[in-house]
């Protein structure tokens, strides 16, 4: 479980986040929303650890632990995984060897990418000239390989092509339990309850919700987050008035 | 034979001329009087001191001499094993080779000039050896060669000559290893080497450096390339030293002919490193790449290159990457020089420190701060040299995370 408790961040000296309250429970995934600019990639960086996202105040627990001072790597270690929008090219790296690392030396790195389709990158160098679909390809290998119980996915649709949109979605929900594959035998009931993967999306078009059925929508505006059961009614009321409009009908409705 | 007088003469003159870059050696403070070693057959290669073994190693040599073709192995003054086994490729010592064969004059100090400075003319005054290896018309080495020029007596100045020659059509791969062993301290290397590379022929020479914290080291050389050949020239040097200075030159003769020279420099507290390429690119359609990563442990590195375009249609590129761990210099010296129209030369060059975001990418998957720099270190030295035969590749990638350790 995740629970984030008004939580106050600053970002060279500006607050970018405030007053901040979140809780993913075991098995459930957030779509979250919110336009341009408005916090949704500083709220990732931030729960995965980022040192120049400072917390001032509120704290973050992750399974039971409070891993607020915790370093990226310590967070990386109990559970948290992040797919990244434009991750830094490191020069020399390969592919291959980034998802032997996320794997620990212990996944076959030939057969993860043959299900990403991405062999023909294995050997180049991590994110060197890859476009917007093949970072996020790469990016989910990555996280294939790292298997974390709490993944924050920072746009994985944008860039990607429609054949590779499949490919994305299906990935995603296979990560995070929601695929509906190798469940046989079991209730709709039992796998949910056996389910124990988190999932935070950050998603501007909602394409994502076609492939993995979210709990919840979260909507992050001037640095406040507000929340909803359906996160399709967040799409078709920003879709229709906006998201000041949507924010206040939601947090007036409330 | 051979009028060896007028070098000599020549070389008398500059006995005392200082070197156009680098700092002044006053080579008075070290002993160039010839060490006796007893020469080594091919067992006891395999039974020298585990120590001694491990610095060979990590220069590259293979004392059990399964994946080279050929070996020779200097140590101090004295050439204690050489040898060649396959047909159409030849290895000896130059001291041999001078008085046997009237065809070295073709060669011997036809690049390098004797009277370049004092470490030219000492190398002619008081030549201890050095070796000559040569690739025969069409004949391709199945395995590199092997080189080792091993300083054990401290204080030595070792004077070597090397002639490498790649005949017409052939292709001929070398890796030299130049190290010290483990109680060496201080001493003077001076190496000259000479590389005629002829028509359409390929030689890749790949050197590898282990010096000690007190070590000059002041190689000399000169390659000369004919129509369609290719010379690719790769330098690692991963260990401290006082002072390195070279600055070894190419020049592209032929229609078609390609240099590149690749080096990895990894530069330890107290060391002082100077070293560049330069290319002369003479004839159209040649080609000529430098590229360069260095990282500064606290040393200090100067990176030059010097590329020069001489005619229309050549292309040439300098690539200069810094990094600067804990503190240091890094100087990058690149320059470009055109003489013609038509020409495409380009270079780019950059000194930094390790970006946050990239230890902070991988951290989030796990690593820890300390693997996540040595990773990006690792990355950043590793550098893809096409042409590069399996076996020496896998040598420079070992020479790199041998440096890992010490880098960190």
């Amino acid at each position: 479980m995740l629970i984030i408790e008004d939580l106050r961040v600053e970002l060279s000296n500006r607050i970018i986040l405030q007053h901040i309250d979140l809780e993913i429970k075991p098995g459930e995934t957030h779509m979250l929303f919110g336009p341009n600019g408005s916090g949704k990639t500083s709220l990732l960086m931030t729960i995965m650890g980022y040192p120049q996202y400072k917390v001032l105040s509120g704290r973050i627990m992750f399974k039971g632990e409070d891993i607020t001072n915790m370093t990226i790597n310590e967070r990386a270690q109990l559970g948290i995984g992040m797919s990244y929008q434009r991750p830094p090219t490191i020069h020399g790296l390969k592919t291959r060897q980034m998802i032997s690392l996320c794997g620990k030396g212990k996944v076959d790195e030939e057969a993860l990418a043959g299900r990403m389709n991405f062999k023909d990158f294995l050997d180049r160098d991590i994110n060197a000239g890859f476009s917007g679909g093949e970072i996020k390809r790469s990016e989910l290998l990555q996280l294939m390989a790292q298997n974390p119980d709490l993944m924050l996915f920072d746009e994985p649709e944008s860039g990607v092509d429609m054949e590779n949109m499949t490919l994305v979605g299906k990935t995603i929900a296979a990560l995070l339990q929601r695929n509906g594959f190798n469940n046989e035998g079991k209730s709709k009931l039992q796998t949910k309850l056996e389910r124990g993967k988190m999932g935070l999306i950050i998603t501007h078009t909602g394409y994502i919700l076609d492939y993995v059925n979210a709990d919840k929508g979260q909507v992050l505006f001037d640095g406040k987050l507000s929340s909803v059961e359906n996160p399709r009614e967040i799409l078709k009321c920003v879709g229709e008035s906006g998201y000041e409009e949507c924010v206040r009908c939601m947090t007036g409705c409330n | 034979m051979y009028d060896r007088m007028q070098l000599k003469e020549k070389a008398e003159k500059a006995k005392d001329k200082k070197a156009a870059i680098g700092p002044d050696i006053d080579l008075n403070q070290f002993d160039i009087a010839p060490v006796q070693h007893a020469y080594l057959a091919d067992e006891d290669l395999c039974h020298l001191p585990e120590s001694d073994q491990q610095r060979l190693s990590m220069s590259g040599m293979d004392v059990t001499k399964k994946e080279r073709i050929g070996t020779y192995f200097q140590k101090d003054t004295q050439v204690i094993h050489c040898h060649a086994r396959q047909d159409g490729i030849e290895v000896f010592p130059i001291t041999k080779a001078l008085e046997k064969y009237d065809w070295i004059k073709e060669y011997y100090w036809k690049l390098v000039s004797v009277d370049a400075d004092k470490y030219t003319a000492a190398a002619e005054l008081g030549l201890h050896d050095g070796y000559v290896i040569r690739a025969l018309p069409g004949s391709k080495s199945i395995y590199p060669v092997q080189a080792c020029l091993y300083l054990d007596k401290n204080g030595l100045q070792q004077n070597v000559h090397n002639l490498i020659i790649a005949e017409e059509d052939s292709e001929l791969h070398i890796i030299t290893g130049c190290a010290s062993s483990p109680h060496m301290k201080t001493g003077l290397h001076v190496g000259i080497s000479e590389f005629f590379i002829k028509k359409n022929a390929k030689l890749s020479f790949t050197m590898i450096h282990n010096w000690a914290e007190d070590m000059v080291v002041r190689p000399r050389s000169v390659a000369r390339v004919e129509e369609g050949g290719l010379f690719l020239n790769n330098y690692v040097c991963m260990k401290p030293v006082k002072s390195l200075q070279m600055y070894p030159t190419t020049y592209l003769v032929g229609k078609d002919a390609v240099a590149r020279f690749y080096s990895i420099i990894v530069g330890s507290p107290g060391s002082e490193y100077d070293l560049g390429g330069r290319i002369y690119l003479k004839e159209p359609g040649t080609r000529a790449e430098i590229i360069a990563r260095s990282i500064s442990n606290g040393g200090k590195v100067i990176n030059r290159g010097h590329l020069i375009g001489d005619a229309p249609d050549i292309k040439a590129h300098l690539e200069c990457r810094g990094l600067l761990i804990h503190g240091g210099i890094i100087d990058a010296i690149p320059e470009l020089e055109a003489h013609v129209e038509g020409v495409e030369m380009s270079h780019e060059a950059a000194v930094g420190k390790i970006a946050e975001e990239e230890i902070s990418y991988l951290m989030s998957r796990g690593l820890s701060q300390d693997e996540a720099t040595s990773t990006i270190v690792r990355g950043f030295l590793s550098v893809d040299i096409p042409g590069l035969p399996p076996q020496l590749k896998a040598e420079i990638d070992r020479a790199i995370e041998e440096s890992d350790k010490e880098v960190m």
